[in-house]
């Protein structure tokens, strides 16, 4: 059976029994607590007690009960994965929000209040009054380098990040570059080290004093944080050896944008590469626009 | 006594191991021919410690293995904590290093002390490579320029004799000898103001050895920097060292000019130490 149509028996037959937005409201509370908790210490990872939810973990699950914990009647939804409204994981995830709480889905950015996302931050500038919750699958930054978490969290308290920066090293030492790509990880509030999730570097900038807030939920690593507003975000970087945005051979062949993050597109037949924006409704709405 | 500047106070240094108890102390030691009380099964590994080192001299710590000398390394390292005692280091005036918070131990460590181990694998990431080891005190003292840590640590490394076109070569593919001088480098890295070698040529073939020993002593006299040589080996204490320390089931039991101490040893466990030696 499909997974919609899976989603819609699991609706039509439940439906008295569940909660406006799935969550019962004790868990929604706890889940809003450990978000605020984040705010209040940018960048810091709370714990939180993760549901099973309709969908694997490891498939949104900490974003899905972020965005159930803080939707509203009259909120506007929008779900995208790697910068797509039409990924069978977005559509999955935006039926799902849509069908237990009945808010308006859209893909239009500016009309969302709550954008869940994975892997990409929208290319338009969110406003204050609109939320970005990342999904997140390995929330410690510092797993690459010290596996055991209790090392790792004693890091974070002292403020010792020199392993982070001897690998930051290692990589200019033996490849002559940072060889960091997605993932990146930046000093949150001028204090804590923190994994952006797997966003390109093409979005860290974005992050840096935004005027919205983003929440970052991992729903197997049972972990919340956040970037609240205008908050700095400075990604690990030398004096002589700067972080740096990807940079991109062509502009996008759809909508002939230069200024977004373009996925490349490989002719499976040799005939080289070509480039399209990754934030398709972006893209649409710029194609939309030269029309009219 | 010592005319040189102070550089580092020790007092009443301990260390246990285990529970401990009231009769912890008095039931250990030399007279006693146990460091583990007798009540509680606590290992006192060191118990009230006192030395002074001024700018520029080396110290000798001597004794039997288990007499806790790497005990009194760790302990100023911050790799083990002190369960007693004090420690004064000129450039923290008036305070006790042993109860600073967790962050700033870590600072002074990464700015102040430099530590060769007896094995590499304690002192060194051996995958990482001989620069990047160095490049980690560097780091830890906030350096940002790569540029400029890896001039400072190529420099380092050329000085232990590890040639600059190796500096980006793991420690795992080099000799027991080259890792040892990786471990001096990083030790100097940030100019410390205390070094501790803890059986720094110990397990090394003689030829290798003597070299290393060399190397230190050159290294010492350029740098002026105050030096804890720990050794059970009097060759190398009389070699390096100025004042010794000879230590015994956790306890200091004679201190004093390296050359009167081992001429003319007071203590009889030292004129064991010494006799024992010559034979
Ligand atoms: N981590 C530890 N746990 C328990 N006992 C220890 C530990 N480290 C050292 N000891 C004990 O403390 C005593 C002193 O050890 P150590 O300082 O390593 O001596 P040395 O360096 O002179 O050989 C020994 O009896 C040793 O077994
Ligand atoms: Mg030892
Ligand atoms: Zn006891």
């Amino acid at each position: 059976m499909r997974a919609d149509a899976l989603l819609d028996q699991v609706v039509d037959s439940a439906e008295p029994e569940y909660n406006f937005a799935f969550l019962d409201e004790r868990t929604k509370r706890a889940i809003r607590r450990a978000a605020l908790k984040g705010v209040a210490i940018p960048g810091h990872q709370v714990p939180f007690g993760s549901r099973e939810m309709p969908i694997a973990r490891g498939w949104g699950t900490g974003g899905l009960q972020l965005s159930l914990a803080l939707i509203g009647p009259h909120d506007v939804f929008k779900a995208i994965d790697q910068g797509s409204d039409d990924s069978v994981n977005a559509v999955n995830i935006r039926h799902f929000v849509a069908a237990m709480s009945g808010v308006e889905t859209v893909t239009a950015t500016a009309e969302a209040t709550i954008i869940q996302s994975r892997h990409r931050i929208p290319e338009e500038t969110l406003r204050p009054d609109q939320v970005l919750v990342l999904q997140v699958p390995k929330p410690e930054p510092l797993s690459r380098i010290e596996p055991r978490v209790a090392r790792s969290q004693k890091m974070h308290a002292e403020g010792d990040y020199a392993s982070m920066w001897l690998s930051l090293y290692e990589g200019v030492a033996l490849s002559g570059d940072i060889s960091m790509g997605a993932d990146y990880p930046a000093i949150v509030n001028g204090n804590y080290l923190m994994a952006p999730s797997p966003i390109p570097r093409w979005d860290m900038p974005k992050l840096h004093h935004a005027p919205f807030l983003t929440l970052f939920g991992a729903g197997r690593e049972k972990r919340i944080y956040a970037v609240p507003p205008y908050t700095s975000v400075e990604p690990l970087e030398f004096s002589d050896y700067h972080f740096r945005v990807e940079e991109f051979p062509s502009p996008c062949q759809l909508c002939g944008a230069t200024d977004t993050f373009l996925d490349e597109h490989v002719d499976p037949h040799g005939g080289g590469s070509t480039y399209s924006c990754s934030d398709t409704a972006y893209c649409a709405a710029r194609r939309e626009g030269s029309q009219a | 006594m010592s005319a040189h500047r102070p550089v580092l106070k020790v007092s009443g240094l301990t260390r246990l191991f285990g529970p401990g108890c009231d009769a912890c102390l008095s039931s250990t030691g030399p007279e006693q021919e146990t460091n583990r009380c007798v009540h509680c099964g606590t290992t006192v590994a060191c118990a009230d410690v006192s030395f002074d080192i001024g700018e520029g001299e080396v110290l000798g710590i001597v004794g039997e293995s288990g007499s806790g000398k790497s005990t009194v390394a760790g302990c100023l390292a911050f790799d083990v904590p002190a369960s007693a005692g004090e420690a004064r280091l000129c450039t923290l005036p008036g305070a006790n290093m042993f109860e600073l918070d967790a962050a700033a131990r870590r600072r002074l460590r990464a700015m102040e002390i430099g530590i060769v181990y007896q094995t590499p694998q304690q002192g060194l990431r051996l995958d990482v490579t001989a620069g990047g080891n160095v490049a980690e005190r560097l780091l830890s003292a906030d350096w940002r320029h790569v540029g400029q840590i890896r001039e400072r640590a190529g420099n380092l490394l050329e000085r232990t004799e590890i040639p600059r076109a190796r500096m980006d070569e793991p420690p795992r593919i080099f000799s027991g000898g080259m890792r040892q001088r990786v471990q001096l480098a990083k030790a100097l890295a940030h100019k410390p103001s205390l070094l501790i070698l803890d059986e720094p040529t110990t397990g090394l073939d003689v030829s290798v050895q003597a070299r290393i020993l060399d190397l230190i002593q050159e290294i010492q006299r350029e740098a002026g920097v105050a030096t804890i040589v720990i050794s059970h080996d009097l060759g190398v204490i009389r070699l390096l060292t100025e004042r010794t320390l000879v230590m015994r089931l956790g306890r200091v039991v004679e201190a004093g000019l390296t050359d009167q101490i081992l001429d003319d040893p007071q203590h009889p466990y030292t004129q064991l130490l010494v006799n024992s030696a010559l034979t």
